[in-house]
C-alpha cells in the first residue's frame, strides 16, 4: 500500500465507525480533531461525540489538532492484517517498537484510549488491509 | 437446568505482612504437589481459574492462587487510605513466603506471570531451597518502560478504563473474545493506583541482572515461558534472561500474549502441561 492508499482507507472512517453503535457510545465524551500520519500524507479526523464527523486528507494550512498518531504505510498495512504479526497487532505495540508515534496533547487520546485504538482498527475488521505482500 | 458447582474453593486468612495484619483471599483446587500461582500486575487470582478446572492439572497438583494485598478480594493493609501503594521486591517476596508458610506448603512449585514471573527470578536466586520447581511466565530480568505509568492514576482519566486499554494489546489476536474480555475485566476493576503501584516494583525495584548468576537450576529447576505477542516482556527479553542462567528451560509460545493462562487457556495448557508433567516425574522418580 502507498501512503495515498492508506490515506484513502482512513477516508472511509465515517462509514466504518459511525454505524458501530457500541463504538460510538464508547467515544461519546470525545469531541476533538486528531491527525493521522499515513506515511507522509496527513489525514485530519474530526470526532463529534464519538462519531467521525469529517476526514480530510492533506488538510489546508493552519488546521488545529489535539494529538497525532503517525506510522508508515507499511506499518498501517501490517496493522490491518486479519491476524497481524507480533509488534503490529496493537497501536501501543507499534509505538513501543518505533513503528508508530503519538504526539501532541495525549490527554484526549489516553482518556479515550480504547475508543481511539478501536477506531484505528476498524479497517482491519473490514478487511481493508490488502494482501500480505502489500 | 441443574447447577454444576466448580471444585474451586476460596477462603480468607489474616497474615502479617510488613508488620501489619493483612486479610488475604486465596482459592484452590486439586490434590497433590502444591502449585502456588502469582497473578499479574493490577489483576488477581481469577487468572488461574482455568488451571484450577483442568483435571490434567488438579489430578496431580493442589493449585493455589492468592490475591496480593490491594488486589482482588484481599484488602489493602490498615491505614492504606493515607498511603501511596508501591510494591517492592522485599514486600512481594515476604508475601509469597508468608502465604506458603501459612498454608504449610511443603516445597511448592511456584508459578508467576509478569510481575509474578519477575519475582520468580528473585525467589530462584535467594530462596530456591524452599521450592520444588519455579515457572516464570512472561518473565525477564528487567524491563525497559514503554509508557508513562503516571497516566494510570489521575483524577481526569478513568483508572480502570486506561489500565485495561494500556494492556489490551498484550492479549494476542488469537485469544478467544470471551477470555480476552474476562482477562481485561480484572484491569477494569482494579483499585486506584494499584496497577501503577505494581509497576513501581516492575520498573524501579526489580532489576535482577545483578542476581541471575546466583540461580542454580540443578538445585531447583527453572522454566521460562513467554508468548510471542508479548511486547511488555518480549520473547527476546526472556531469551536474554535465560541465556544468563545455565539450565533454564525456555519456551516461546506462538499465538499467545502476556496473559497465557487466562487469555487462551486451551493454548496455554499445551505448553504448561508438559512442564508440570516433567516436574511431577522429577518429584517422584521411579
Amino acid at each position: 500500500m502507498t501512503d495515498e492508499e492508506v490515506a484513502a482507507v482512513f477516508e472511509r472512517l465515517p462509514a466504518l465507525v459511525n454505524g458501530d453503535i457500541p463504538l460510538v457510545r464508547r467515544g461519546r465524551h470525545l469531541s476533538t480533531a486528531f491527525l493521522i500520519g499515513a506515511g507522509d500524507v496527513p489525514v485530519l479526523a474530526t470526532v463529534r461525540e464519538g462519531a467521525i464527523a469529517d476526514v480530510t486528507v492533506s488538510p489546508p494550512p493552519m488546521r488545529s489538532w489535539r494529538f497525532a498518531v503517525r506510522a508508515g504505510a507499511d506499518a498501517w498495512r501490517r496493522f490491518w492484517q486479519a491476524v497481524p504479526e507480533p509488534g503490529y497487532h496493537d497501536l501501543l505495540a507499534m509505538t513501543r517498537f518505533g513503528a508508530a508515534r503519538i504526539e501532541g496533547d495525549l490527554h484526549p487520546l489516553l482518556a479515550n484510549l480504547r475508543y481511539v485504538k478501536e477506531v484505528l482498527e476498524t479497517p482491519r475488521r473490514a478487511g481493508l488491509g490488502g494482501g500480505d505482500a502489500g | 437446568m441443574p447447577v454444576e458447582f466448580e471444585p474451586i474453593a476460596g477462603r480468607y486468612a489474616t497474615i502479617g505482612l510488613g508488620g501489619r495484619p493483612c486479610r488475604l483471599f486465596f482459592e484452590e483446587a486439586g490434590r497433590g504437589i502444591p502449585l502456588l500461582c502469582l497473578h499479574t500486575a493490577g489483576a488477581d487470582s481469577r487468572q488461574y481459574r482455568h488451571l484450577m478446572l483442568d483435571d490434567a492439572v488438579t489430578d496431580h497438583f493442589r493449585v493455589i492462587a492468592f490475591d496480593m494485598p490491594w488486589h482482588g478480594k484481599s484488602f489493602p493493609p490498615p491505614g492504606y487510605q493515607d498511603e501511596e501503594y508501591r510494591l517492592t521486591t522485599d514486600a512481594y517476596t515476604e508475601a509469597i513466603l508468608a502465604v506458603a508458610d501459612a498454608l504449610e506448603l511443603d516445597r511448592p512449585v511456584l508459578l508467576g506471570c509478569s510481575i509474578g514471573g519477575r519475582i520468580v527470578l528473585n525467589i530462584a536466586a535467594r530462596h530456591a531451597g524452599r521450592f520444588r520447581a519455579l515457572i516464570g511466565v512472561e518473565a525477564a530480568d528487567h524491563q525497559t518502560p514503554w509508557y508513562d505509568a503516571q497516566w494510570l492514576h489521575r483524577p481526569d482519566v478513568h483508572g480502570g478504563e486506561i489500565c485495561a486499554a494500556m494492556v489490551s494489546g498484550l492479549v494476542a489476536p488469537q485469544a478467544p473474545e470471551v477470555h480476552r474480555w474476562e482477562t481485561l475485566w480484572a484491569y477494569l476493576q482494579s483499585g486506584p493506583g494499584v496497577f501503577r503501584g505494581d509497576l513501581h516494583f516492575y520498573r524501579e525495584d526489580s532489576d535482577y541482572r545483578d542476581r541471575t548468576h546466583l540461580i542454580d537450576t540443578a538445585r531447583c529447576p527453572l522454566y521460562l515461558l513467554t508468548g510471542e505477542y508479548d511486547y511488555s516482556c518480549t520473547p527476546e527479553d526472556t531469551i536474554r534472561t535465560a541465556d544468563a542462567i545455565p539450565g533454564a528451560k525456555v519456551m516461546i509460545m506462538p499465538g499467545l500474549g502476556h496473559f497465557p493462562m487466562s487469555e487462551n487457556p486451551e493454548a496455554f495448557r499445551e505448553h504448561i502441561l508438559p512442564v508440570l508433567d516433567e516436574i511431577r516425574v522429577d518429584a517422584c522418580p521411579g
